[in-house]
């Protein structure tokens, strides 16, 4: 039989273009690789009675309109919002982060009073750019090159959002566009270490130092997505990350999707321009109307086509887009609540994103190790133990831990990663949190430890880059992943991109899904039926 | 009341150095959160709590309004360059209402300032600025900082407060309006200045945090045969807008709060223009107040309003002619001492001269009754007693 639509990948965005194509009415088919669905959304039980966030961790970017269209907590989805956060300083004092305003002001307030009084506008001004960012997320981008009238009247539209800009903001936005968190943060705020936790967002994912230009932007990338409307919240997803996927494969089903396991795409076959399907690796045939693949442009591409089928400029470029891994992730199973010493007892830091790194400089300095071509000696970590608050995903009493980690080189030193790097990984960060909780190391039942090597051989992420691709503005919008193809088309017919590679990029976010199915359904000349508009006011 | 600064989450809301009076006296227990802090709404009747404002006397915690401190040889010279008013035309032991703006001269906030000597003033206000205030000092021979947890304030208000004043043993029988003088209390000093935001004849009280509840008692005890009793936010709030007081963040946005920048407002726009003093010099927004004022580009007009029959228009939206949107109120009231319904509003100027009405939702039993009323502009204060300005201050 022939589907009419093929989907490449089982990940989010894979996911999300599956089911609103087959809730528009087509035939769907999602094949994946990997016995398990989820891509980097995906929580496995990889010791007994413990779930993990193998990959991504954290949810708030992922769009409510989707949510909602797709049915997903009718299907089992639960987002939780988590409070708090915290750095521990070098010498024993800590800075946290509270949800309510004035005990955030206060906080700040015991490490700078002239910062505690800052935040106000800070928030402000970041809040001013995401206002002019998330409606660009569930559109199309316009194709500047064309004179295709729906390309007009997208470019229209985003002219005159920028021209309804007072001047003063115009200046501030193209200036935060393309400046590093460093300088941003330094405009607001005198202390180190309140620097040093908001740039934290500027680095995640990212193979730039916060002292890089364009890591502003990184940082309203994660600022830019909310917890039902409060805007910049974060949240858990209740059950692990893999909730989400879990979700949208069965709203899939409850659609009429089709999910295969267990055997990736070998080929994506291409006759006369245009694509019929593919071949997967044990040597099945799938045929489809159209391929949509959820891998980052760069596998896609230069992995599954045959190369002489592309134009040459596009391979280029292709090769170009920047998907340089920066990131490792430690997956920890606890016997019990670690015990960090600078944290007073009672405080609702747990609950929230932990970190050791308390100064821009320290985290430059864990950069230049990755420019050097080894992880870094000091890293960078976001320690989360969503367990404080998901009764689902470990045993009463014990507790899940995700240590997120920057920086980590796709290659060390120019060679592949061995097992003994990966150790000597593990061991780093390990150490760096028993100095901060004595006695960490006792409570490790499991552990995960996952180097860009694992990530790319697992999830398929081209460098281990968590976001398909990384979000500087250069490779954004209609540049996102490749000018002249930022309309989740291709060069070959009929075969489609759907992954973070595409606009608006990276982070559980489903919208480049949710866009690529709106262009299929555009192209096939199908009702875009059930798929909501942007939720905004202005 | 101070807590371990590592500890303070524990404490969502502060106490502030009152609490163990306010709360043994809050009946309601209706708190509200001001900057931080537990505040009483209520404490029994807002009636009764509302009618003593215009008949005897009421105690109001003041101590979570912001509060900064400038000293120095350009103190003056600098809040010249901060605000819209001359500070150096303060003379010492005076206090003037005052407000100041972004570059933009767009509102930051307003607020009132004490000359408590020739290089020492201090600014009470309801937003916190501390980054703005100390950058605007730069250049100055002057020392910013911030005192709100410092000093413990009351606000005693109601036609019978200087007798209540008299009889808890401070004279302050010439003190005029907008002038403060200072007393001997326990073992330090109260400072007292004639000013308040009710409108009507009142004082506020300035000590330090240790002598607060000492203070509280004296005055409960003195003003006693006057039926003193300590008051909540919400009858403060119905006594301002008969006053026509304005409230940042209640009627106008903060300039440096605002995310969506059509939502700031300069002194113009806000009908605080009489402020401005224009030859003093530079001041911060001066340059974009002057060409608004020369170009007559003020978008918006603040204005009180007339509005018929006995429902407040609360969060009415205003039209010019019945159909095109022309602006929205942001306080509303039956004012039970002017015996006037009225509200406080911002009305774009291209319309002033419509007709305007306002869309009034009355909620009567779970439902909501739409009204459509012509309004007209009129005169702020809606209330405005003689014996506010009466020097000395009459005894009722």
């Amino acid at each position: 039989m022939t589907y009419d639509a093929v989907i490449i990948g089982a990940g989010h965005n894979g996911l999300v273009t599956a089911g609103y194509l087959a809730r528009a009415g087509m035939k769907v088919c999602v094949v994946e690789k990997n016995d398990w669905i989820g891509g980097a959304a995906v929580s496995r039980e990889l010791f007994p009675g413990f779930t993990y966030s193998n990959c991504s961790y954290v949810s708030s970017l992922f769009r409510p309109e989707i949510m909602r269209d797709l049915e997903l907590p009718k299907h089992g989805l639960q987002i939780l919002p988590y409070e708090g956060g915290a750095v521990m300083m070098e010498g024993g004092g800590h800075l946290g982060m509270f949800r309510d305003h004035d005990a955030n002001r206060r906080e700040f307030a015991r490490h700078s009073p002239r910062d505690a009084e800052a935040y106000d506008r800070y928030a402000r001004d970041v809040l001013r750019h995401c206002r002019f960012i998330r409606p660009l997320l569930l559109r199309t981008p316009p194709d500047p090159s064309s004179f295709r009238p729906r390309d007009l009247a997208e470019l229209a539209w985003l002219g005159k959002r920028m021209f309804s800009l007072s001047e003063a903001q115009m200046y501030d936005m193209i200036r935060f566009w393309t400046m590093s968190i460093s300088d941003f943060l330094d405009e607001y705020f005198e202390h180190p270490t309140i620097k040093a936790y908001q740039a934290v967002a500027s680095i995640i994912g990212t193979a730039l130092g916060p002292m890089s230009p364009g890591t502003a932007y990184v940082l309203l990338h994660h600022a830019m997505g909310d917890v039902d409307g409060n805007v910049g919240a974060w949240g858990f997803a209740r059950g692990g990350m893999g909730s989400i996927t879990k979700a949208l494969a069965a709203s899939l089903r409850a659609a009429g999707g089709e999910i295969r396991v267990g055997h990736g795409v070998k080929k994506i076959v291409v006759k006369g321009g245009r694509t019929t399907g593919v071949v997967l690796s044990n040597g099945d045939e799938i045929s489809g109307r159209r391929v949509v693949s959820n891998m980052d442009v760069k596998r896609t591409f230069l992995g599954h086509v045959d190369e002489a089928e592309l134009p040459g400029d596009f391979v280029k470029r292709v090769r170009a887009f920047k998907t340089r891994g920066s990131s490792g992730k430690l997956n920890i199973a606890l016997d019990a609540a670690p015990r960090f010493t600078a944290l007073p007892e009672g405080a609702p830091f747990m609950k929230g994103d932990l970190h050791f790194t308390d100064s821009i400089e320290r985290m430059e300095r864990a950069y230049d190790d990755w420019k050097a071509g080894r992880f870094s000696r000091d890293p960078f970590q976001d320690v989360m133990i969503p367990t404080m608050i998901d009764p689902t995903m470990t045993p009463p009493g014990k507790h899940f831990m995700s240590c997120f980690v920057q920086y980590a080189p796709p290659k060390i030193e120019g060679r592949d990663w061995t097992d003994a790097d990966r150790d000597a990984f593990a061991k780093t960060c390990i150490d760096q949190i028993e100095g901060y909780a004595p006695g960490f190391r006792d409570l490790i039942r499991h552990m995960e430890v996952r180097t860009p090597r694992e990530l790319e051989a697992e999830v398929g992420l081209t460098e281990g880059n968590i976001f398909q691709g990384e979000l500087t503005f250069d490779q954004l919008l209609f540049n996102r992943p490749v000018p002249g193809y930022a309309q989740y088309r291709s060069p070959i017919r009929d075969l489609w991109i759907c992954g973070s590679s595409t606009h608006p990029g990276g982070g559980v976010m489903g919208a480049p899904g949710r866009n690529a199915a709106a262009e299929i359904l555009r192209d096939a000349k199908m009702p875009v039926k059930e798929m909501s508009d942007a939720y905004a006011i202005p | 009341m101070k807590v371990e600064p590592r500890l303070h989450f524990h404490n969502l809301l502060l106490k502030t150095p009152f609490h163990a009076r306010t709360s043994a006296a809050n009946l309601l227990n209706q708190w509200g959160n001001w900057s931080g802090y537990t505040t009483a709404l209520a404490f029994g009747d807002e009636a009764m709590e509302f009618s003593a404002i215009r008949n005897a006397a009421t105690l109001y915690d003041l101590c979570p309004m912001v509060k900064y401190r400038f000293t120095g040889p350009e103190a003056a010279a600098c809040l010249d360059r901060l605000t819209l008013r001359a500070a150096s035309k303060l003379s010492v032991g005076g206090v003037h209402y005052t407000a100041w703006c972004d570059d933009a001269g767009k509102l930051l906030d307003d607020g009132t300032l004490f000359r408590l000597g020739p290089e020492d003033f201090r600014l009470c206000c309801q937003e916190r600025h501390l980054p703005w205030l100390l950058d605007s000092a730069l250049g100055f021979d002057a020392h910013v900082r911030e005192e709100t947890e410092e000093v413990a304030a009351l606000s005693l208000q109601g036609p019978c407060s200087a007798s209540v004043l008299q009889a808890a043993g401070f004279d302050v029988s010439s003190l005029k309006p907008f002038r403060m003088a200072t007393f001997p209390f326990g073992s330090g000093t109260l400072m007292i200045s004639r000013t308040g935001f009710t409108g009507d004849l009142g004082y506020e009280l300035w000590t330090t945090p240790d002598q607060a509840l000492a203070l509280w008692d004296h005055l409960m005890a003195a003003g006693r045969a006057w039926g003193i009793r300590p008051i909540g936010s919400n009858a403060l709030n119905l006594a301002r807008i008969e006053a026509g007081f304005v409230i940042t963040n209640m009627d106008f946005i903060p300039a440096d709060q605002a995310v969506r920048e059509d939502r700031t407002r300069s002194p113009i726009e806000m009908a605080l223009d009489w402020m401005i003093d224009w030859d003093k010099g530079h001041f911060n927004g001066r340059r974009a107040l002057l060409a608004e004022q020369e170009g007559k580009t003020s978008r918006w007009a603040f204005v009180g309003l007339d509005v018929p029959g006995n429902v407040p228009a609360t969060g009415a939206v205003i039209y010019a002619g019945k159909t095109r949107e022309a602006g929205f109120v942001t306080a509303a009231e039956w004012l039970p001492t002017a015996k006037r319904n009225v509200a406080l509003a911002h009305i774009e100027r291209k319309y002033m001269k419509s007709d305007l009405w306002a869309d009034i939702y009355a909620l009567r039993e779970l439902q909501y009754a739409r009204l459509m009323l012509p309004v007209t502009v009129t005169e702020r204060p809606f209330f405005n007693p003689a014996r506010k300005r009466a020097t000395p201050p009459g005894r009722f």
